[in-house]
């Protein structure tokens, strides 16, 4: 168990540097310099140019400068944003508020996923598998952009249940709408994945063995089908942690919420680079962690991982 | 044998033997040659075209195709012909579908959007195929520290979602086209492919079948390219299908993000984000790029879907 | 036992009237039981005996309604205790579960739950049927894992099924089909995935529980040898259909039926003998080495295979990453194999008796020792020398599923070493894939089918084609007929037996299953753990066993010791002794369970 931890850890780290530093490389070494795009259309001095490339150790090989910017990011530096504000400021402000966003996006597609693919899965065939199949590939279909516009438009436009902008500080209740258009996608591919993963446990030997030892059906469900079907499940959830900060861009610009995907997409679109890589580099270090914590629960679920050397 | 502190309890030693007349004997492992011979090719289409969820998704991309070739059979607009005078016009019958805020006619943006839509989601499957697919059999037929390595690569583009990845080079590379949004995609969309297979390559390879032939005398390449492959390509085909709707929806969401294609270009993307602020008085105008893409999506996905259940080796075993 | 009144005993425990069990598919109803007539009495043991296909397991399942969702009882009754129970509610069955009709099933290795400690799974069953709960639910599944013979009960029963062996596995599986004391044990091969000697100390420990708790038993079975020795009645079925019932030995002794008779002239174990008289097989011998001695080859005298002090040693990871243990898999073995002769290595799981077979074919490269062709030492071939060699000595595995290329068809299958050899052009190499075919007794129009269409037996003579596509001079059959039926099997072994003596092909059988051996064997080497334990001529090892391990696998033959009109009967003391079994099996990570498909299509 301590062996599979550690080696997974292992795995962890050139998995960390190599998506940095292609992160890097793409936001400062492609075309395009930083330090033009900073000052626009404006003539910049070349003294101050000078200062700002040094600040930015834009000076230096482009490998020396991503090393040097690592060592920052361990001691928790991402340096100052063009804009003045240390980035680390911005993005603790922003920060919370996407956290919010993913936490309910999860809780929809875990709950809601696992519950309508666990209904879909032990009724195979049937017409609520049927409709919920459906849904599901319905959900799929209609891209994230167009499921915000839809609600946004309908529960906050027509209905005026919801607001239509969430704004500055925004609370769990504001932000119920837009979690739930972020968790969408990921709900439907949860819903699929547990109604797979159900249907084959349920032809399982050792399912029939249970039945077979006189256990009620409620039992074989509880005990032996469950638990058996939710790992690739679980995996897929880690997993998806990824996809759902790259759909927080989306869903944040739709709903006007200051998040780290508005951040991100306005440092993107400023050509902010240092920005850019620091939260980047945060998002991979989530995906990475979101990852061990779903290994860490396969160990839980399977005891033949505990166990492995 | 047993001893026993059982008593026999039978009433009575009954022998019975079936009449043989109703219990033919027949030859032992006798050869059936009566049907005709079927590949696993052959099992998998004849099971695909009985199923209709093949036939609703194949009848849909055969539209789909047929509007992206052949856009000029549904409209006779310009979709880049903007005229404001006529902007912001409900349905008439010179715009079914009314026209924009641009004025350019929503019926031929969404028709020629098809074009699009399906070649960036088309080229961007088969590049990441291709790139994914060669990743994951070497991994996965070499194995060792090459497998580790490529493993880790795999997961370094993993950790980096597709489109924020997209996103950052999109960017960088400032004005896009249809191909440089091709590559982009396909930089960060490869990883699913690799996995997969790597993860059916490594079961493929195990196989008594590859076994004898190495011990026919094929070498290590003879044996990728003409056993391991061709075992392994099924859940690829699969997962290519359904990616191909995914690139598609990721296409859009770049446009829609404004880092895609530029505004002249005609997709679907950005006609969505732009409709978004006509959304209170013309909601239509979200609606027809909406659905065209949800349906184009839908399809592949569905395709993908019976595509499965055809080749899936558990499935065809019920 | 004291004599109950009659009334009482008359009455069967079980009765099967007319059974007919559909399976609908894809294609159409398919019936897996056409009419089955059976009885247990209470306390007895009745035996279904068939190939597999015959409809015996899915007729036992039904009893307790265990079929797929796909199947059902379309005809006939099922009467438990006089009471119809075809039927019932899955309240009613639930109630039966458990506490009237225990199962053991058949694989151990699918129907333990990984999830959950073995104790608790024995524990649910008690509280499931109300005879236990809390802390005497516990106690009580470790007493009924001590009864079903598993050592150190207690801390078993706090460990999860991967950390037992296959024997455990099977232990805890009887436990819990008896954890609720039922009056009827179906037990649907029980032991079929085990070692001989294994399946024989657990059907002993179930004889002799089953017995002293005065459960019936309903066995499942596809060896007659070993339901004639475990059973009082047998029930015989072919197709769906029960063709031949009645008392273990009369039958066994006495068949009516066809298809019972022929079942007893293919039972290995029923009816030893060897296939070929040793006059014949001498002279398949000479005319052998006279056409090899024909070719300007120096050692055509000598042995064509020869095997010098092999040793294979696989590091095993150790409990920590860097360290790992070495596990000697062979050990020094020496063999010879004579041109146009059987030498067979019999051993049971984990003896390394496939890891010799993988070093003769240069699948695997020896740690040290070395592997004689005609004399030559070829461990170091490489290149077009091993090309050269791969040509002359040919494999035939086990797993008739998986030694064909499902995507190839039988014809390119079979013609593709010729091609991969660059023999013959395509005409050429048509006509020998027909004769190919003729020769493994296949009709012609089998080339354009593909595995998918045939039976095992079949792609099992495919294989068997494929091997003498280069008319190799060796032939290693690496469990080649293992998972076959043993009509299936006797007709492959007859095959193999009739292409040597045409031929003149050397065979290294490697085999679990000590009657094969007798069959086909003209020398047998015996393996156990890596190491060679007994070696001479088939008669020697059969009639004048040196060793106790030798012994007690002739022991383990079931059915060996019934007396069979024109069959030698195999009698030897078995030593005493329990046969130890040790878990090799590990834990698979995540990473290592590989199923494309549960990934595909999901982004």
């Amino acid at each position: 168990m301590i062996w599979y931890i550690v080696r997974r850890l292992l795995q962890m780290i050139p998995v960390f540097l190599g998506a940095t530093l292609i992160v890097y490389l793409l936001a400062f070494a492609a075309s395009g310099d930083p330090i033009l795009t900073l000052a626009g259309d404006k003539p910049i001095s070349p003294a101050v140019e000078q200062q700002l490339r040094a600040q930015y150790n834009l000076d230096k090989p482009v490998i020396i400068q991503w090393l040097i910017y690592l060592g920052n990011v361990v001691r928790l530096d991402f340096g100052v944003g063009f804009n003045g504000r240390p980035i680390a400021d911005q993005i603790a402000a922003a920060f919370p508020v996407t956290i919010r966003l993913a936490i309910i996006a999860v809780i929809v597609e875990t709950v809601f996923g696992v519950i309508a693919g666990v209904i879909s899965g032990l009724r195979k065939g049937k017409l609520i598998d049927t409709t919920l199949l459906i849904l599901s590939l319905l959900v799929i279909a209609v891209p994230t952009f167009v499921l915000g516009f839809v609600a946004q438009f309908i529960l906050g436009v027509k209905l005026g249940i919801a607001p239509i902008n969430v704004g500055r500080d925004p609370s769990w209740q504001n932000l119920l709408v837009p979690g739930f258009v972020l968790g969408a996608v990921s709900f439907a591919y949860v819903l699929r994945l547990t109604r797979t993963s159900i249907a084959e446990t349920v032809g399982a030997d050792h399912v029939r063995t249970a039945t077979a030892k006189g256990l009620s059906r409620g039992g074989v469900v509880t005990k032996h089908i469950l638990r058996n079907s939710l790992i690739p499940v679980v995996t897929f959830i880690g997993a998806d942690l990824g996809a759902l900060m790259g759909g927080a861009i989306v869903t944040e610009s739709i709903f006007n919420i200051p998040g780290v995907g508005t951040l991100l997409f306005r440092s993107i679109n400023a050509g902010e680079a240092p920005m850019i890589v620091s939260l980047v580099t945060l998002l991979v270090i989530i995906f990475l962690l979101s990852n061990l914590i779903v290994d860490l629960l396969y160990a839980v679920l399977d005891p033949r991982i505990r166990y492995a050397k | 044998m047993r001893s026993d502190n059982r008593a026999p309890q039978r009433p009575k030693a009954q022998h019975w033997v079936a009449p043989l007349d109703e219990t033919p004997l027949q030859e032992v492992d006798a050869a059936d040659t009566s049907s005709t011979p079927r590949s696993l090719w052959a099992e998998a289409v004849h099971n695909l075209v009985r199923n209709p969820v093949f036939i609703i998704s194949a009848l849909l991309i055969l539209l789909v195709l047929f509007v992206a070739a052949f856009p000029g059979v549904f409209t006779s607009q310009d979709p880049t012909y903007g005229n404001l005078s006529s902007a912001n016009k409900p349905a008439s019958a010179e715009h079914p579908f009314g026209t924009t805020r641009q004025g350019y006619d929503t019926l031929a943006r969404t028709v020629w959007g098809t074009r699009t839509s399906v070649i960036i989601g088309f080229f961007t499957m088969i590049c990441s195929t291709i790139l994914g697919g060669a990743i994951g059999a070497l991994a996965g037929y070499v194995g060792g520290w090459i497998d580790e390595i490529v493993s880790r690569i795999t997961d370094i583009f993993f950790a980096v979602p597709m489109i924020l990845g997209a996103i950052v080079i999109a960017t960088r590379l400032g004005e896009m086209n249809m191909w440089t949004v091709i590559m982009v995609l396909s930089i960060f969309g490869w990883t699913n492919v690799a996995r997969i297979m790597r993860g059916a390559v490594i079961s493929t390879k195990s196989q008594d079948f590859v076994t004898a032939s190495t011990a026919l005398g094929a070498g290590s390449l003879t044996n990728l390219l003409k056993h391991v492959i061709p075992n392994a390509i099924a859940p690829v085909i699969v997962t290519a299908t359904v990616n191909l709707g995914v690139f598609i929806v990721a296409e859009a969401t770049l446009s829609f993000l404004g880092v895609g294609l530029p505004t002249s270009a005609v997709s679907w993307g950005g006609d969505i984000s732009r409709a978004r602020d006509a959304l209170r008085n013309q909601p239509m105008m979200l609606f027809y790029p909406s659905v065209a893409l949800a349906i184009t999506v839908l399809s592949f996905i569905m395709l993908g879907d019976a595509v499965r259940d055809a080749l899936d080796p558990k499935a065809r075993k019920r | 036992m004291s004599a109950a009144p009659d009334s009482a005993t008359k009455q069967p425990l079980l009765e099967i009237r007319d059974l007919e069990i559909t399976f609908t598919t894809s294609t159409g109803p398919v019936r897996g039981v056409r009419t089955a007539n059976l009885e247990v009495y209470p306390g007895e043991t009745v035996a279904i005996v068939g190939e597999s296909g015959s409809g015996k397991s899915t007729t036992a399942i039904s009893i307790a309604h265990l079929l797929p969702k796909n199947g059902s009882i379309t005809r006939g009754q099922v009467l438990f205790e006089g009471r119809d129970i075809t039927h019932v509610s899955e309240k009613q069955i639930r109630a039966l579960r458990g506490d009237q009709l225990g199962l053991v099933p058949q694989d151990p290795m699918s129907n333990l739950n990984p999830m959950w400690k073995v104790g608790s799974q024995i524990t649910e069953a008690l509280a499931a049927n109300g005879v236990a709960k809390g802390a005497a639910a516990k106690q009580r599944a470790v007493e009924l894992l001590e009864e079903a013979g598993l050592p150190d009960a207690k801390r078993r029963a706090g460990q999860y099924p991967h950390e037992y062996s296959g024997g455990m596995k099977q232990r805890a599986l009887i436990a819990m089909g008896l954890a609720a004391r039922p009056k009827l044990l179906i037990a649907d091969e029980p032991t079929s995935a085990l070692d001989v000697t294994v399946q024989q100390q657990i059907l002993d420990h179930l004889d002799t529980l089953t017995g002293e708790l005065g459960v019936a038993v309903l066995l499942i079975t596809h060896d007659l040898g070993l339901a004639a020795e475990r059973a009082q009645h047998l029930v015989v079925m072919y197709k769906g259909q029960v063709v031949e019932s009645g008392p273990a030995l009369e039958i066994l002794q006495s068949p009516q039926h066809p298809y019972t008779k022929r079942l007893i002239a293919a039972a290995p174990s029923l009816a030893s003998r060897r296939l070929v008289s040793v006059a014949e097989r001498e002279e398949v011998r000479e005319q052998a080495q006279e056409h090899a001695a024909g070719q300007p080859s120096e050692q055509a005298n000598g042995p064509i295979i020869e095997a010098r002090n092999l040793t294979k040693v696989f590091p095993i990871r150790g409990s920590v990453p860097w360290r790992t243990t070495p596990f000697t898999a062979v050990d020094d073995i020496s063999f010879s194999l004579e041109r146009g002769t059987t030498t067979a290595i019999v051993g049971e799981s984990g003896s390394g008796k496939s890891t010799v077979a993988q070093m003769v074919l240069k699948l695997l490269q020896p740690t040290s020792g070395r592997v004689l062709f005609e004399g030559k030492d070829v461990t170091t071939y490489k290149g077009s020398a091993l090309k050269t060699l791969r040509r002359r000595v040919q494999p035939i595995f086990q797993n008739p599923y998986g030694t064909l290329d499902p995507m190839y068809s039988i014809f390119s299958t079979i013609e593709e070493p010729m091609r991969l050899h660059g023999i013959g052009d395509a005409k050429g190499r048509e006509a020998k894939v027909r004769d190919l075919l003729d020769k493994v007794a296949l009709p012609a129009a089998m080339m354009r089918r593909f595995p998918n269409e045939l039976s095992g037996g079949q792609r099992q003579r495919v294989a068997i084609a494929r091997a003498l596509a280069l008319d190799p001079e060796v032939v290693v059959c690496d469990e080649a007929v293992s998972a076959l039926d043993v009509l299936v099997q006797d007709q492959v072994l007859h095959l193999l037996n009739d292409l040597q003596a045409e031929l003149g092909l050397s065979y290294l059988f490697i085999t679990h299953d000590l009657a094969v051996v007798r069959q086909i064997a003209d020398r047998t080497l015996v393996m156990e753990k890596g190491k060679l334990v007994e070696q001479g001529s088939t008669d020697e090892v059969f009639h004048s066993p040196q060793q106790d391990y030798t012994r007690r696998l002739l022991a383990a033959i079931p059915g060996g010791s019934i007396p069979l009109a024109g069959a030698e009967t195999i009698d030897v003391e078995a030593p005493a002794g329990p046969a130890d079994e040790t878990v090799t099996e590990h834990g698979e990570g995540p990473e290592d369970i590989i199923d494309p498909f549960s990934q595909a299509g999901h982004v």
